[in-house]
């Protein structure tokens, strides 16, 4: 019984019970014209509706987790089932191909042992498919009776649909805080998991990242885990060398659109720098990695560098600037437009000039949420996956040489998790130690930011 | 009378003031060419971008092809309409020696030289051909066979001498011609760049942007009427929006690590299914729609909620009937914008498995995939040089989807705009 097979159901016969509960209600109505029905006919049809689609659809849910143990446990009752080996990853290997073929998603079993199983497994499928029919069905049609039954000319069926509306927007808002909750659950957990293996103290200030995928999980080596390099790494190309390409150049350009532009120039350059924030950062990274970075290379050794890398944190780090550019000179633009035009009007009064102006009055005032603006450049930068893995390098290296390759949390954690690791081992572990870094220092830019903004704004009103 | 009033009064403008203010006046203009400069230095590193990509992209829609005329009446391949409607045609074709026909008819008209230099997997392409078109078993046809990598370099004057003159006498005989390539767009990926295409991929990011979209879009709009429209004003409220604010704000390659953490976790059998794929993108994409979604809703006039409530509209039936029709909109406006983030993000897709190699289209939500971006991404990790090309050519077609969203976007925005 496929999932979309039981959500066909649930809305075929939602649709049958929409049908005939407004039938109903057009009784009712042309029963006694003179007296009004207490609600729409179509607010009946949607009560009857949701009373049958809503429990079917929690039934289905309910039916998807549990069938396939139900299932599980008729098979290895089964006697064939009795020929199995007792545990392990034959085990399971011999139980999956048979499921395989059972369902029809293989054509032939691989294992011989596994013949005799698809025949138990066809029939318990098939037991507990019509079982699972049966009850849906069954389930159905008695909500649907009772909700039939309970249609009347004075009901109010519209108070009723419109709880569970209320309730289904409700849930829609808490999906948000379950992701977060989520997020926080999976990373403490894992990072729980590799602190039990390696001490927080190795890995916050280590200066040493050297982990070893193949190495023994049951003997940690602390000293490949002092992650200092990496927050290096990522400070280095994205708050540093990626924030004195963006910062200057963001700003001059928010003030030229805001401030100089005329509305012709500004129709043409403010989508142009909109596309530069809409451009995928894999083609960013493919365009430092392929035309940047043997640029910056060979710029080196023209002038004299001869060890420059083709993998540099310069070609990562001006790269991630200008895709950074649009992020802070929108905020930019923002926040000088929030400054109240009796102040830019005074100082031009008093005989300043444009430039003095926006140097003396228009940035300070609009400082606050500027700086908010570099912070979310900032924590973006810092949290951007794909320039650094293509452009910079997966070696760990604590210099201050821009030239040279450097590595990021965030090319750390893709290069630990789509490796062939297991999930036991401190080297998969810690990339969610990373992860959780990361998470918390982003979140605290973003926290920081936001409320400067929120107090700046309050400043002017 | 008006030559003694300057000895009466002051000269407004000394000779040091004229001074300051040429230098002022000089500053004002170096201060404007700044920024002037500033923005014209990223409109140039965008034209770089976009130029260096269709330069090296319109390459990688053509391939270098041999001309191989094929007499299958002399053949001996059996096969009709009937057979080569199952599913193992293709290898029902091999068994009967497909592959050594063609070598041996290649070998007749190009040499032994230039025969070894079509591309081993070209007999597929005939296959798909002979499948589509039985009747080329009884005929004689010329057909256009994809070369192997070294002699694609040798027609572009790089790689072995060997392979240069032998791409030169080749092209001088007229065998051997850059033509362009439909069938990047048709086909999947490959080892072979001269036999990769886009399909596969371009299918996979359709499906998962299917499952984003039906997860992220209802979710964010009714998430986005709760809080606008019905949410009380106390502490609850206050946690849901900040932590919807937050997972905005959240680096992508987080919302990866969920989704291998907890999704890969609950479906492990689905490793790099769109379907996984589009739920880890729902969650990113969700809070962008519920915040532009807000903004939407906000816009509408409070006069028309007023109104629907005086003639007895219920609150629920003033959102659903009056305000969602008025923000939606704005809404789409939103979603599209964020649909567009979500078909260029790379990272988290990386992180729940989609770098997989997968040589065919996937044929349901839960089969395999890989989507545009990753798949740019692994091409741009394979050595062999014919790649270069050819992941400009992905980049080509992912830009152009994205300027057709965003172009969408955009007249939706001027068509709908409304100034109550």
């Amino acid at each position: 019984m496929s999932p979309a097979f039981l959500i066909l159901l649930a809305l075929g016969l939602g649709l049958v019970g929409w049908l005939a509960g407004r039938a109903r209600a057009w009784t009712f109505l042309r029963a006694n014209r003179e007296t009004p029905i207490a609600a729409r006919p179509n607010y009946h049809a949607w009560y009857v509706a949701l009373w049958i689609a809503v429990p079917l659809l929690l039934f289905a849910a309910l039916w998807m987790a549990l069938s396939p143990t139900l299932i599980m446990q008729s098979v290895l009752a089964s006697p064939a089932a009795q020929a199995l080996p007792e545990f392990g990853f034959q085990r399971d290997t011999i139980l999956s191909e048979a499921r395989a073929v059972a369902t029809g998603g293989a054509q032939d079993v691989f294992n011989p042992a596994a013949r005799d199983l698809v025949e138990p497994f066809r029939s318990a499928i098939s037991f507990y498919n019509t079982i699972g029919i049966a009850l849906a069905l069954s389930m159905a049609l008695v909500a649907g009776i009772w909700a039939y039954t309970r249609l009347k000319p004075d009901f109010r069926a519209r108070t009723r649909v419109e709880k569970v509306v209320m309730a289904v927007l409700l849930l829609a808002s808490l999906v948000a805080i379950l992701t977060t909750f989520g997020i926080l659950a999976s990373l403490i957990f894992e990072t729980i998991r590799f602190f039990g293996m390696v001490s927080p103290i190795d890995f916050l200030f280590g200066t040493s990242w050297n982990p070893d995928p193949m190495s023994n999980p049951e003997a940690p080596q602390g000293d490949r885990y002092g992650a200092i390099p990496l927050f290096w790494g990522t400070l280095f190309i994205g708050a540093i060398i990626a924030m004195i390409v963006a910062i200057p150049l963001g700003l001059m350009s928010a003030i030229y659109l805001t401030q100089y532009a005329t509305p012709k120039w500004r129709r043409w350059l403010k989508p142009a720098l909109e596309i530069l924030a809409g451009v995928p950062t894999v083609v960013y990274g493919y365009f430092a990695a392929l035309t940047v970075a043997p640029m910056i290379r060979d710029a080196a050794i023209s002038i004299g560098i001869s060890n420059a890398s083709s993998e540099s944190a310069l070609a990562a780090g001006l790269v991630m600037g200008v895709m950074i550019i649009p992020f802070v000179s929108s905020m930019a633009d923002d926040s000088i437009a929030a400054v109240p035009q009796a102040m830019r009007d005074g100082s031009l009064a008093m005989g300043a000039t444009q430039s003095e102006t926006i140097k003396r009055v228009l940035i300070p005032a609009a400082l606050p949420g500027i700086v908010a603006g570099i912070m979310l450049a900032i924590s973006r930068a810092i949290g951007e996956t794909m320039i650094v893995v293509m452009a910079a390098s997966t070696a760990a290296n604590l210099t201050a040489n821009p030239l040279e390759a450097m590595t990021t949390v965030t090319v750390q954690i893709v290069a630990l998790l789509t490796g062939e690791g297991s999930f036991d081992h401190p080297a998969t572990l810690s990339a969610f130690a990373l992860g959780f870094v990361l998470f918390m220092v982003t979140l605290g830019l973003n926290f920081i930011a936001l409320s400067v903004v929120k107090r700046f704004r309050e400043a002017y009103e | 009378m008006s030559d003694s009033a300057p000895s009466t009064m002051r000269p407004t403008r000394t000779e040091a003031f004229e001074q300051r203010l040429k230098q002022r006046y000089a500053s004002e203009r170096r201060f404007k060419m700044l920024g002037f400069s500033a923005i014209a230095f990223s409109v140039l590193v965008l034209a770089l971008l976009l130029g260096n990509m269709l330069y090296s992209g319109v390459a990688g829609f053509q391939r270098d092809e041999l001309r191989v005329s094929i007499d299958f009446t002399q053949a001996g391949l059996a096969g009709n309409a009937d057979t080569l409607s199952q599913s193992d045609a293709v290898q029902e074709l091999e068994r009967q020696g497909l592959p050594q026909v063609i070598e041996f008819a290649a070998t007749e008209q190009l040499g032994a030289a230039g025969a070894a230099e079509v591309s081993n997997q070209a007999w597929r392409e005939v296959a798909q051909d002979i499948i589509a078109d039985p009747g080329l078993l009884q005929s004689q046809e010329d057909f256009w066979l994809p070369t192997s990598g070294d002699l694609a370099q040798g027609v572009d004057g790089e790689g072995s001498p060997e392979m240069q003159a032998l791409a030169q006498r080749l092209v001088a005989e007229g065998k051997l011609e850059t033509n362009f390539d439909i069938g990047f767009l048709t086909r999947s990926d490959a080892t072979d760049p001269q036999m990769v295409g886009i399909w596969g991929a371009l299918k996979g990011s359709i499906l998962t942007m299917l499952v984003t979209l039906a997860l992220a879009f209802p979710i964010g709009v009714l998430a986005a009427l709760y809080l606008e429209e019905y949410a009380p004003k106390n502490r609850w409220t206050d946690i849901l929006e900040v932590s919807i604010n937050n997972l905005a704000a959240v680096p992508s390659i987080i919302f990866g690590l969920l989704g291998l953490a907890v999704f890969l976790t609950i479906f492990p059998n689905m490793r790099s299914a769109p379907l996984i794929g589009g739920m880890t993108l729902a969650l990113m994409t969700m809070p962008v729609i519920v915040i532009s979604g807000r903004n939407a809703i906000k816009a509408v006039p409070p006069s028309i909620r007023d109104g629907a409530l005086a003639v007895g509209a219920s609150p629920v039936q003033v959102v659903f009937h009056h305000v969602l029709p008025l923000a939606l909109p704005g809404i789409l406006t939103g979603t599209i914008i964020g649909m567009a983030r979500a078909l260029g993000e790379t990272a988290p897709l990386l992180m729940i498995g989609m770098r997989a190699f997968v040589a065919s289209p996937p044929d349901g939500f839960t089969s395999p995939a890989t989507v545009l971006p990753v798949q740019i991404f692994l091409w741009s990790d394979e050595i062999d040089t014919g790649f270069i090309e050819r992941t400009s050519a992905a980049i080509i077609v992912l830009l152009l989807f994205l300027l057709l969203m965003n172009g969408l976007a955009i007249y939706l925005r001027n068509k709908f705009e409304k100034s109550w």
